[in-house]
């Protein structure tokens, strides 16, 4: 069997995790403490990958990101990046189509926290960064953790963007889900079998987890 | 509702801020803190400036120089009591702080246990050491002991009053118990709708210079006084407070926090411990 289209999904999931990771906990944390006018506007907008076909965000980034046109051949000048038909375009899209499952449960898990914690933490002199890093983050862990796997297993379960913008490369943008399309479409049943059985089980597994881990069984175990 | 204050504070003063829920009082301590923004007027300590609105002066909390304990109590709980401690000690302060309040708060041996586990009292004093623990010259409570029983409110009071004293604090307590105001406060201010309708001490707000009626109720001793070869106690009953006049040995047997049945036969109130 050929590993590769599902080293490339995990791939894919695990560095735009780590992206998404680094990038949702400010976005979160403004969300969960503004009070800013433009608040709803931005909400929205985080949610809007949830919602939106992902033809549609795939259609955009093609034509946003395609060297024919304006960004699309300025990125390719200046950078040298071309984000159509490659990895670096997959991680964009995922980055953009995976952002509420990294964003929203943080969001939450901040706005459950009472707010006299953090103005706690002012009083006594501490800066808002060091409140968040060490008083509001450690107390969402639960949180943190839905994030990370939520925001994974949907980019291992990403099809119709990668689709667009991907071109189907083997070893560069043929990720699993692709490849078990095409094994169907040339009716190869048993490699479209195996490669849906093993995200089946990893997918499985790994929400099992978290779910074990948040609802605390694990620390009963230990006891 | 408007809050419209104007409040003069004492530096070293014991004052509390009384009222109805709803009367500003949490909004007053939040806007001394900078926790709450006032739209107009100023506040100032000693010789600085807080907030100005016309000079668009606005420290932020982590630039005053206050202690606030929450009603809540706000302790961290992904942090042990001695964490708890340890992170409002400020850049470059001498840590042995940190194992005075302990020992002074009586809190050795649940320095590494978790908010979570500890009981209210316990959360109380831990929250009070904590807000010490940068020295601040201002002390902020707000109802810090509304959510626990009688016996450790009476241990609570007593031990926020040795705290005042000890470091030489000017402290702001908002609270709803008279007893408990009358015991610690060198000055009462009132707040209603938003503005401070009264303000005196603590004998001028709850008529500790008016005379007793005949009665039978039980109540707590608030105050033995001598005068002449007699006594005047002040008993706190329900929410009012009773002056009875005692002899010698009624009096002697007795001291402030006791528990008392105080009953009235002909002109001669009967004061005995129960």
């Amino acid at each position: 069997m050929d590993w590769q289209p599902l080293v490339l999904t995990f791939k894919l999931a695990a560095i735009t995790t780590a992206i998404l990771f680094v990038i949702s906990i400010p976005l979160a944390s403004w969300l969960s403490s503004t009070k800013s006018k433009i608040r709803p506007v931005m909400e929205t907008l985080v949610s809007m990958p949830l919602v939106l076909p992902p033809t549609v965000l795939g259609f955009y980034m093609l034509v946003a990101f395609s060297p024919a046109n304006t960004f699309g051949s300025w990125l390719n000048e200046w950078l040298g990046i071309k984000l159509i038909f490659s990895f670096g375009g997959l991680v964009v899209a995922s980055v953009i189509y995976s952002l509420p499952f990294m964003v929203q449960p943080i969001q939450a898990g901040l706005s459950s926290l009472p707010t006299t914690l953090k103005e706690a933490s002012y009083t006594m002199g501490k800066s808002k960064m060091t409140t968040l890093l060490k008083i509001l983050l450690p107390n969402v862990k639960p949180s943190l953790l839905t994030g990370i796997v939520l925001s994974f297993a949907h980019t291992v379960g990403e099809f119709g963007v990668v689709l667009m913008i991907g071109g189907n490369m083997p070893g560069k943008t043929k990720v699993a889900s692709i490849a078990i399309y095409d094994e169907v479409e040339a009716l190869n049943y048993a490699a479209a079998n195996s490669y849906s059985l093993i995200l089946f089980s990893v997918t499985f597994v790994i929400l099992l987890l978290v779910y074990l881990t948040n609802g605390g069984y694990f620390k009963r175990f230990a006891q | 509702m408007i809050l419209d204050l104007k409040l003069n504070i004492e530096k070293g003063q014991f004052i509390t801020l009384f009222g109805e829920s709803g009367a500003g009082k949490t909004s007053t301590l939040r806007m001394l803190s900078g926790l709450l923004k006032p739209d107009n007027g100023s506040i100032t300590v000693g010789d600085t400036t807080w907030f100005d609105s016309q000079g668009k002066i606005d420290l932020k909390p982590q630039q005053r120089k206050v202690g606030y304990v929450f009603q809540d109590y706000a302790l961290f709980p992904n942090m042990t009591v001695r964490q708890n401690l340890e992170y409002a000690l400020q850049k470059d302060q001498d840590k042995s702080i940190i194992g005075e309040l302990l020992d002074f708060a009586e809190l050795g041996e649940l320095a590494l246990r978790k908010p979570e586990t500890l009981s209210g009292g316990q959360k109380q004093r831990v929250a009070l050491a904590r807000a010490l623990v940068q020295r601040p010259e201002i002390l902020i409570l707000d109802e810090p002991l509304s959510a626990l029983d009688l016996k450790m409110r009476i241990k609570l009071q007593e031990y926020l009053l040795q705290v005042h004293k000890k470091f030489k604090l000017t402290t702001i307590l908002v609270s709803h118990d008279i007893g408990e105001i009358v015991k610690l406060s060198d000055r009462v201010f009132e707040l209603q709708n938003g503005r401070v309708i009264k303000n005196g001490t603590a004998d001028d707000f709850f008529g500790l210079n008016k005379t007793s009626a005949k009665f039978r109720f039980s109540g707590e001793v608030l105050r033995i006084e001598k005068d002449d070869v007699m006594y005047i106690i002040s008993v706190l009953i329900g929410n009012g407070i009773i002056k009875v006049v005692s002899d010698r040995t009624e009096a002697l047997g007795l001291k402030v926090g006791d528990q008392v049945l105080v009953a009235s036969k002909a002109f001669n109130p009967i004061i005995q411990k129960i």
